[in-house]
């Protein structure tokens, strides 16, 4: 078989296998809606953390993004893993304890006001849409590349899908979808990885593969190799940094406070059984995650290796099949700039013209091509990317429509409303939601691949503080968090708003303050939310009793209420 | 209907029922239980400061503000600096989330307040 009809059976096959989750994991009150009632085996909620976690940008973009800039791009990794640890050990028991249904929920009934609760519902619509968006439109990129249709297309497929398990199944669907959807693209990655691996170094083992010689028997390091190639065509050494070490340490810090912050990944938490099922599921989430994290980097030094050694200096008409087929995308492009006939890939640092740009989205996509691996890899891989993208637009879309149903109508506007009403209004919420995340897949603003990237930000410098505070300072008054979280998000988002969308030619280092990015600004903005909150509840009246009685409650795992005995 | 009490607050705080005597002991229990639990928090306090440290170190650590420094120094193919930064600091952080749960459990059993027991 073809690699078209490969790609139709992979993605047929997993789609099925999602509708049947789907079906059999029905909601059928608010609490599984919201949360799975609770009851999610620890390990399964790992997994689904993960899937929720790993977005289309964890699968697809993530190694060409590090393929191109060598150790610059350990932000992404230490980033993207590090905030687990400070999600296992200041986050997630605590709110398991708390036990309720969102991340507002929380800061709502801590610092007991409806404003703190609203100002937290339009902080996680806000983070959660901007983040959803890019989901929909990695979907159409897959479709479009694998499947010859074309990207809305794509989007609309795959919004059908979500609309499924979504609006049908809410939180325990989603759930055991998401469990699904982890098997299939932890599958997808690691399969080209070790074939690659095998290739390169005769290491089965990506991450020792990463370490070890080249399997041409000359005994170089391929790390070495890599540095040496590079440099030889003009680029910066593979093992080597360019950026600002403040910089480099705002990123990381950023990204990683943002990932504990992200209300879709809070929430998950909720549905586990107890406070120790909560710890012990953050560091099985975390396990999954490192399976792809550790073989990420691992990868994008291999595309690089191979890349480098078979591109430059080849003639045009002997390129090799895959650059031809991702240049009639034109993710490739080839400008024969000097006329010789020959591909020209050099660095900002050589002599010589470089002629060749390659979109880093493409690497892991076109790796089972540039490894030559059999057609049912390539269909796989695609089926892989969806999985990532799917899981993540899910868990995604169920918190903008938890934050609506439960967060605005029950819990602000009208508080009488029946369970059934409710439950009812949670799932045309979500299906609104899917709608208008298609909307936005398809006809995406230029700058959504931009935004996703400072929803961590945000979420950095208005959440994070506000929980941590919450659970750790009994002191802490509605005032203090309150204007917290709006200076901190306000602030962030200003700074960013500024140098991307207001005066771009300003985004250079010496413009920045102190000489962080935007992309570090985060970091600022938790700083100065911390410093708010605890200078504007010093000198305002301290909580009550019971506020301080909740705090108490909150720390220690006994008597935790029975997870939720709501029923429909 | 104060024995009653006394009993459902013993099985609650984890403290065994030792009959009436007790009656006399309620208000000392009571202050006994709000102890135990403080010195609980204050033991899970020491707990994170020790594990985020090791988080700090690794990652902030190892893998930015002295990596270049690491970097002089080789294991097989890579240089450690970077190991750090793209493989070492995750593995390290997947063994803090667990020690950090085998640290709570032992801890939510001496000083009675794990979930099994109610």
């Amino acid at each position: 078989m073809d690699v078209r009809a490969w790609t139709f059976v992979m993605i047929g096959l997993s789609f099925a296998l999602y509708i049947g989750v789907a079906i059999w994991a029905r909601a059928g009150s608010t609490s599984e809606f919201y949360i799975a009632g609770g009851q999610v085996p620890p390990v399964l909620n790992g997994m689904a953390t993960a899937a929720d976690w790993m977005s289309a940008a964890s699968f697809i973009s993530m190694a060409g993004l590090i393929s191109f800039m060598g150790r610059d791009g350990s932000v992404y990794l230490m980033g993207w893993t590090g905030g687990y640890v400070l999600l296992a050990l200041l986050i997630a028991p605590y709110l398991r304890k708390f036990g309720k249904y969102t991340v507002p929920d929380f800061i709502g009934e801590r610092y007991y006001s409806k404003t703190a609760r609203v100002v937290a519902v339009v902080c996680a619509i806000f983070i959660s849409f901007t983040y959803v968006a890019g989901q929909m439109r990695g979907v159409g990129i897959v479709f479009s590349r694998f499947l010859d249709v074309d990207i809305n297309t794509g989007v609309i497929v795959g919004m059908g899908i979500v609309f499924f398990y979504a609006v049908l199944g809410g939180m325990k669907g989603i759930t055991y979808t998401q469990v699904a959807q982890y098997c299939v693209l932890i599958f997808a990655y690691l399969v080209p990885a070790i074939f690659i691996s095998l290739m390169m170094t005769g290491n089965a083992f990506p991450q020792l593969g990463f370490g070890g010689q080249l399997a041409d028997g000359s005994g170089t390091f391929l790390l070495d190799k890599l540095d040496s190639l590079s440099t030889d065509l003009g680029f910066q050494a593979y093992t080597a940094g360019s950026k600002e070490t403040l910089n480099t340490f705002c990123i990381t810090a950023a990204l990683m406070v943002g990932t504990a912050g992200l209300p879709h990944v809070i929430v998950r938490f909720y549905t586990v059984p107890k406070v120790a099922a909560a710890r012990i599921s953050a560091g099985w989430a975390l396990v999954f995650i490192a399976l792809l994290y550790t073989t990420a980097p691992a990868v994008a030094a291999f595309v690089r290796t191979n890349l480098l050694t078979t591109i430059p200096e080849t003639r045009y008409e002997e390129a090799p099949i895959w650059f031809k087929n991702w240049e009639s995308t034109g993710l490739i492009t080839f400008d024969d700039k000097n006329g010789d006939g020959h591909i020209q890939y050099v660095g900002p640092n050589s002599p010589i013209q470089n002629e060749l740009t390659i979109d880093r989205d493409i690497m892991v996509l076109a790796n089972p091509e540039i490894a030559r691996l059999p057609n049912w890899v390539v269909g796989l891989v695609a089926a892989g990317g969806l999985a990532a993208a799917l899981s993540t637009a899910a868990g995604l879309l169920l918190v903008i429509s938890t934050s609506i149903a439960h967060d605005l109508l029950k819990k602000c506007i009208r508080p009488d409303i029946s369970e059934h009403a409710e439950l009812t209004t949670a799932r045309v919420t979500a299906g609104i939601a899917v709608c208008v995340a298609g909307y936005f897949g398809i006809n995406p603003p230029g700058f959504v691949a931009q935004v996703v990237a400072f929803a961590f930000g945000l979420a950095a410098a208005s959440f994070f503080p506000a929980i941590i505070l919450g659970v750790f300072s009994k002191r802490m008054n509605k005032y203090g968090a309150i204007t917290g979280m709006i200076f901190g998000i306000t602030s962030t988002a200003g700074y960013i708003v500024y140098f991307k969308f207001l005066h771009p030619e300003l985004n250079t280092v010496e413009h920045w303050w102190f000489g962080i990015s935007p992309e570090g600004i985060g970091t600022l903005g938790m700083i100065l939310n911390f410093v708010i909150s605890l200078l504007v509840s010093s000198l305002t009246p301290e909580p009550s009793a019971e506020i301080r009685a909740l705090v108490d409650r909150i720390r220690i795992p006994s008597d935790s209420p029975p997870p939720h005995e709501l029923s429909a | 209907m104060l024995i009653l009490r006394l009993k459902v607050i013993c099985a609650m705080s984890g403290v065994a029922y030792r009959g009436e005597s007790d009656l006399s002991n309620y208000g000392l229990m009571m202050s006994e239980k709000r102890n135990n639990h403080e010195q609980y928090w204050r033991k899970n306090l020491l707990y994170l400061g020790i594990l985020l440290g090791v988080w700090f170190t690794v990652s902030f650590g190892c893998g930015v503000l002295f990596v270049d420094y690491l970097d002089t120094i080789r294991i097989a193919g890579f240089k450690v600096g970077f190991w750090f930064a793209q493989q070492g600091a995750i593995y390290v952080f997947v063994v803090i989330i667990f020690v950090y749960v085998y640290l709570m459990n032992r801890l939510d059993k001496t000083y009675n307040v794990d979930e099994d027991d109610h």
